[in-house]
């Protein structure tokens, strides 16, 4: 397998407040093959989006990355300088976020913002760059872009918008695109050519895709593979289908069981109990212990890591149990996800 | 851009003549003009001709009907106090009064908008701290003492600065100006800085609080996922969204600055408008007076129609708007 295009270990987020300090992400690690799409999938505050900005480095003061290493292809980025990790912002990972409608400043034309942006990155003359514009508008979708290059934002639908947020996102071809809930604004309809598009482009260009929704039918048509997060840490990881059809982690049950189908007919949807818990107070052992029904003693005292199983890796107590009957000489023990 | 124009126009018109009612009013309310016109011991009869004379015994539509048509011609009467046309003594004031007010907006904006910017961006360093402090004394200090300070400080105490008057100026025909003699110069400094620093404090505070509001903005965040330099960013993208309303309000002290000079001019001595109008008020002028009210109303809505022209300049979304409506 060739190496990961980006390699996040045990990465982790705070927060310093007057009352104390807010984990935000905790012990985070993944990583993302060439040309791979992986899904990150979560509740509102289950640490997605902040997972992503702090990939790029756009935490915002006074959130900072405590400890862990972010790798893009073999360089550890988490560290650099201001100026080095501003050339990385754009040329080397690209970013789109969740509404198109304020994504783009409302006072230039697309073209100037995209000829800014490829200016910035390369060494392009204005006409070479606005040449290139012009042809990544094309690619995104745009119809007649020669022309609607000189339009300005408010001109343009919201899913026209999130085209040209993608050619904006694409314009110093990227190897990685973080795509933070790219489709949650759009109508339903738009949603799966956005989503499409997104894919085809970086397909053809070989970036990778770090996908953020909160949507499982995105995930499960898209991705390869799946991390699902939970108050701040990796629930369960794994190629999307295994996810998807043999969800590991009781939380993961949950929101598979949550998603409406066709077959199920009258059926009521099964639904997780309670709520996510705030940053202030997260429960002790497993942060789903309390919402989760098949909590036994140690899931209330000691925290689970993510332990390998075969494809992926799942931070339960249940699936470690589970393995050590099976083949009890073998006992399992947390891991550290290898790389 | 034409449909848009038009009606700004026609706004403009309304408010005019509103205020042109108002300054025809004020010679109805300070008791009959005629009084002021001749001696005690004249006869009715005397007085009778006058008022045939002046048509101040016409129907109150016609008059104002013929106030109005001589407003339009900038014919305001003569002045009670100077028995010159008001015009042309207006004429004679109004250059020292723009040549001050320009020099306070210039001031004020040019130093105002950098410093906004500055404390938007940097919000914690101790120099944004200075200049905050500093704007707070700008914006609750009144004028008149801050004129006073500045004429003890830099011309009583230190001798560098002259207190009063408008010095040396250049007679250009129509047009006197200070701006082109050092001794000009150097009788503006005071006057226009006691004018400027409050507008230059509600400019920083101004420029600074839309800062803090456009730098959370998206389009800020996503330009910085694009990797755009902090350059292009604070003042590209952020500092363009924060005019509008910075036009605005500049726009409004532009005039705010002219129409209300007469402090710092009293101050100063300064022989503008605003000290014409003071002497006006003290010897009951009242064309004078009518017509400085008409002026400083035409200002007003000139520059507000100016605005309303920069920011279709700025924000290409008010296009739409005004084509469209």
């Amino acid at each position: 397998m060739s190496p990961p295009v980006l390699s996040v270990r045990n990465l982790r987020v705070e927060f310093p407040t007057r009352r104390g300090t807010l984990v935000a992400v905790d012990d985070v690690s993944f990583d993302i093959g060439p040309g791979e799409v992986l899904g990150v999938v979560g509740e509102s505050g289950a640490g997605k989006s902040m997972t992503g900005t702090a990939v790029i480095g756009l935490l915002e003061p006074p959130g900072r990355i405590a400890s862990g290493e972010v790798w893009l292809q073999g360089e550890r980025i988490d560290r650099l300088p201001p100026e080095k990790m501003r050339r990385v912002r754009g040329r080397r990972i690209g970013m789109v976020f969740q509404d198109p409608l304020t994504s783009l400043n409302p006072l230039y034309q697309i073209g100037e913002q995209l000829i800014e942006t490829i200016r910035t990155h390369t060494d392009a003359s204005p006409a070479v760059a606005r040449k290139r514009a012009i042809g990544l508008l094309e690619a995104a979708g745009i119809q007649g872009a020669a022309r609607r290059i000189d339009s300005y934002p408010h001109e343009f639908s919201g899913g026209m918008r999130q085209r040209v947020v993608i050619a904006l996102a694409l314009a110093a071809e990227p190897d990685l695109i973080i795509a933070d809930e790219p489709t949650t604004a759009l109508d339903v309809s738009i949603q799966a050519q956005i989503i499409d598009l997104l894919k085809t482009l970086c397909r053809d260009r070989g970036a990778a895709i770090m996908l953020i929704t909160h949507d499982m039918g995105v995930i499960a048509e898209t991705a390869d593979r799946v991390a699902v997060m939970y108050a701040g840490r990796i629930a369960e990881i794994g190629p999307v289908r295994d996810v998807v059809q043999r969800p590991q982690h009781p939380y993961t049950k949950g929101l598979m069981g949550s998603i409406p189908t066709l077959e199920m007919g009258g059926t009521r949807l099964t639904q997780i109990p309670g709520s996510m818990p705030r940053l202030t107070a997260i429960p002790t052992g497993c942060a789903f212990n309390p919402r989760c029904n098949a909590a036994f003693d140690r899931c209330r005292v000691e925290r689970p890591d993510p332990m390998q199983t075969g494809t992926g890796a799942v931070a339960c107590w249940l699936a470690a149990r589970a393995a050590d009957e099976a083949d009890p000489a073998n006992q399992m023990h947390p891991t550290r996800m290898a790389p | 851009m034409l449909a848009y124009s038009i009606r700004r126009i026609f706004e403009a018109l309304i408010v005019m003549i509103t205020v042109a009612a108002l300054a025809f009013v004020l010679f109805r309310f300070v008791g009959d003009p005629v009084n002021q016109l001749v001696g005690q011991d004249a006869t009715l009869a005397e007085r009778n001709l006058i008022r045939q004379q002046l048509g101040l015994d016409d129907p109150m539509p016609v008059q104002f009907g013929r106030f109005l048509w001589k407003a339009a011609h900038f014919d305001f009467g003569m002045s009670y106090q100077v028995k010159q046309p008001v015009t042309a003594v207006f004429a004679s004031r109004f250059p020292a009064t723009f040549e001050l007010a320009l020099t306070a907006a210039l001031f004020a904006t040019l130093i105002g908008i950098p410093m906004g910017v500055y404390t938007g961006i940097h919000r914690d360093s101790w120099v944004s701290k200075v200049f905050l402090t500093i704007s707070l004394i700008g914006i609750s200090l009144p004028t008149f003492l801050i004129g006073i300070l500045l004429i003890w400080v830099f011309s009583t105490l230190l001798g560098w600065l002259p207190s009063f008057g408008r010095g040396e100026v250049v007679d250009l025909g129509i047009w006197k100006t200070g701006f082109l003699t050092r001794d000009g110069w150097a009788h503006l400094v005071l006057p226009a800085i006691t004018l400027g620093l409050f507008q230059l404090t509600l400019i920083t505070r101004l420029v600074r609080s839309q800062m803090l509001e456009v730098l959370r903005a998206d389009y800020i965040k996503f330009a910085r996922a694009r990797g755009l330099s902090d350059r292009a960013i604070n003042f590209g993208h952020a500092l363009k969204n924060t005019l509008i309303p910075v036009i605005t309000v500049i726009g409004l002290q532009v005039g705010a600055i002219i129409a209300f000079a007469l402090i710092t001019e009293f101050v100063f001595q300064w022989p503008g408008m605003g000290l014409l109008f003071l002497q006006s008020v003290q010897n009951a002028d009242i064309p004078v007076m009518s017509a400085y009210l008409f002026l400083v109303a035409f200002l007003f809505v000139a520059i507000n129609f100016i605005v309303d022209l920069l920011y279709v300049w700025v924000d290409p979304r008010i296009r739409i708007l005004g084509t469209s409506t």
